[in-house]
């Protein structure tokens, strides 16, 4: 307990070094001297605190959503990204935008969440009739059906002129958030804390449908369940932020090598962590280049590749 | 009954024969079909496009089917385990490191064979420190190959944005051409370079046979194993730098040469092979550019639909060869 309250903190001080790094210049002497209104109280209320929440609540409902999926396939490489959620979703949204231009968002957000409930669903299926026992299959038969569906969207897109969109999806990117335009993240967080209640169920559902049903659970409820908030989450998180790549992965395996595999235990550090690193992504992102951003998609891409890369090869020995 | 296949195998110069005549219809088509304005302009122009994508199509072509040799199996290709991302990489980070202005200052031909020759040194890197001796699962090694390909993509574009926007439109204009704007030196530099291994390739091409063997037997049978291989991978790198110099990374394209190669032809003699699949490879992307181009309008359709159709054959290669 005392190592969470101090990891607790740490997160706590990387949220109020996010408040007041950025382009405009904002303190706590300026916002004194402004008398507490004026450009930089704006400047904090309209952008910064916004930003800041949407990075913890993104970061930990993503590293979340891994777990959950983790669970349910049985598989330590399965996260949005590499079971087909994700570019399904951004398939979905393309669809939605494409046929009803003018949806509401929770129209085009329940649209693109259900196709990627559905294509995750058939593709763990697809896996499960082949019975195949590597668990190197899934996440790379996933990673590349994912390349295939972003094929189809890039074609759907480029022909629509939505190009754009579907790169806005695509990388992750807090520099856009504002007042008024992360709120959605809310549910997200609010379907993280469901997660957890529900933890010891979905552990359960990943031992098999046999097994489940034999503890008196009722095996398919749970799966729709837990794949059910995978893709909202992923869905929420992509149209407002876009893509955070394999975070979902690296968070919480790094999360199990130190604590081990008590998914109740390890949840709230799942969620610290990954609010956290893309915390300290964003932050780094808007010092590197000052006064430009580089987004928190790139930034990741490039820590959570490597990072994937060394569980990959710190693990080969029992995956071959 | 014998079938087509039957009949191809038994007269492999039949197949060179109608794959090389098909090739050049299309690219008689493609240099004349919808000309509007004076042929004057309309044939060098097009005659440019069609010579870059010529090469970059015998390229991938060839450099995919030695990759396979060398690494015994068929899955596995030099775009599948990185190597055109980490060409995309070293471009970056010369210009990152020197500048945009030194990097304008050395002449086409010297900066590409510089990045040549870091793409050697690194893809020989990269190759001893995935296959060295350890006996992985090739799923692993597929796996890790398009990681660092999305590790080495993360790079560059970490540096591209880090970079001034001046610096980076002269990265982009200087270093990635593509069919549309193509630079005469930096065509002839690649020509040459492709030139250069494919003869010292072509005296070697019945050891590449021998090396289908495995290793153990090409030893028995008198090949310099290592040597060999080296020299391969040489020849790989020198080509993906052609190709990825002139049209960008492309993930599955040499993928689908290869296997439609190997199942065209039954055979694994490379003189037959390699032509083969270069000459496919060709029929593939100048015949696709001019049907998308000129019959349906979408210029930079073909490579979506070569990562779509790519990706699904991929798929079902790994499926395929799991299930058994």
């Amino acid at each position: 307990m005392p190592f969470f309250a101090l990891g607790l903190a740490v997160v706590l001080g990387l949220a109020a070094w996010s408040i007041f790094v950025g382009a405009s210049d904002i303190s706590l002497r300026s916002l004194w001297e402004s008398g507490w209104h004026d450009t930089p109280v704006q400047v904090l209320v309209e952008s910064r605190l916004p930003r800041t929440a949407a990075l913890i609540l993104a970061g930990s409902a993503m590293a979340v959503c891994g777990t959950i999926l983790q669970m349910l396939v049985r598989n330590r490489f399965a996260e949005p990204s590499t079971v087909g959620t994700a570019e399904a979703a951004k398939l979905g949204f393309l669809i939605v935008l494409i046929l009803v231009p003018d949806a509401p968002i929770f129209m085009r957000l329940a649209a693109a969440a259900a196709f990627a409930l559905l294509v995750t669903l058939l593709f763990l299926r697809l896996l499960r009739q082949l019975s195949l026992q590597s668990p190197i299959i899934v996440p790379l038969v996933g990673i590349l059906l994912g390349g295939v569906i972003n094929a189809a969207a890039t074609f759907l897109a480029y022909r629509f002129d939505l190009m754009q969109s579907l790169a806005a999806w695509s990388s992750g990117d807090f520099s856009m958030i504002l007042r008024g335009r992360y709120e959605l993240l809310w549910l997200a967080f609010a379907l993280t804390l469901v997660a957890y209640v529900f933890a010891d169920r979905f552990s359960v559902a990943g031992l098999g449908e046999d097994f489940t049903t034999n503890l008196g659970l009722n095996y398919r409820r749970v799966v729709a369940l837990g794949l059910g908030i995978v893709s909202i989450v992923t869905a929420v998180v992509i149209v407002t932020v876009g893509m955070i790549p394999f975070l979902g992965l690296v968070v919480p395996n790094l999360v199990s090598l130190a604590l081990g595999d008590n998914v109740r235990r390890a949840l709230p550090w799942v969620a610290l962590l990954g609010a956290g690193l893309v915390l300290a992504c964003d932050i780094a992102g808007r010092i590197v280049n000052a006064p430009y951003e580089i987004p928190v998609g790139t930034m990741l891409g490039v820590i959570a590749s490597a990072l994937f890369l060394y569980l990959l090869l710190r693990k080969h020995a029992h995956l071959t | 009954m014998p079938t087509l296949r039957d009949a191809i195998r038994q007269r492999p110069v039949a197949l060179l024969v109608a794959l090389a005549v098909l090739g050049l219809l299309a690219s008689l088509a493609f240099m004349t079909v919808g000309a509007r304005g004076p042929w004057s302009f309309v044939l060098p122009f097009r005659g440019m496009k069609l010579a870059a994508m010529a090469l970059v199509a015998y390229a991938i072509a060839v450099s995919t089917i030695l990759f396979q040799t060398v690494t015994a199996n068929r899955i596995l290709t030099p775009s599948i385990m990185g190597l055109d991302t980490l060409y995309v990489l070293i471009q970056t980070s010369l210009v990152f490191l020197i500048g945009s202005g030194a990097a304008v200052a050395l002449s086409p031909s010297t900066l590409f064979l510089t990045q040549v020759a870091a793409m050697i040194g690194f893809s020989g890197l990269l190759y001893m420190w995935l296959f060295s001796g350890r006996a992985q699962s090739l799923h692993l090694v597929v796996l890790i190959g398009l990681i660092l390909g999305v590790l080495f993509r993360s790079l560059s574009n970490l540096m591209q944005r880090i970079m001034a926007p001046n610096e980076f439109a002269i990265l982009q204009d200087r270093l990635f051409a593509n069919f549309n704007t193509i630079d005469t030196d930096v065509l002839a530099v690649a020509a040459l370079s492709v030139l250069a291994v494919s003869a010292y390739g072509w005296r070697k091409i019945r050891t590449f046979d021998v090396l289908l063997l495995g290793r153990d037997p090409a030893i028995a049978l008198g090949v310099d194993y290592k040597a060999t291989v080296s020299q391969i991978l040489i020849v790989v790198a020198v080509l993906v730098s052609v190709s990825t110099a002139l049209v960008g990374p492309t993930t599955f394209f040499g993928l689908l040469v290869a296997s439609l190669a190997y199942r065209m032809t039954g055979s694994e003699r490379h003189a037959f092979l390699l032509p083969v699949a270069a000459l496919i490879a060709i029929l593939l992307l100048v015949g696709g550019q001019l049907v998308l181009e000129r019959v349906f309008a979408f210029d930079t359709a073909l490579s979506i639909i070569i990562e779509f159709a790519g990706g699904i054959a991929f798929i079902f290669l790994i499926l395929r060869g799991v299930s058994r």
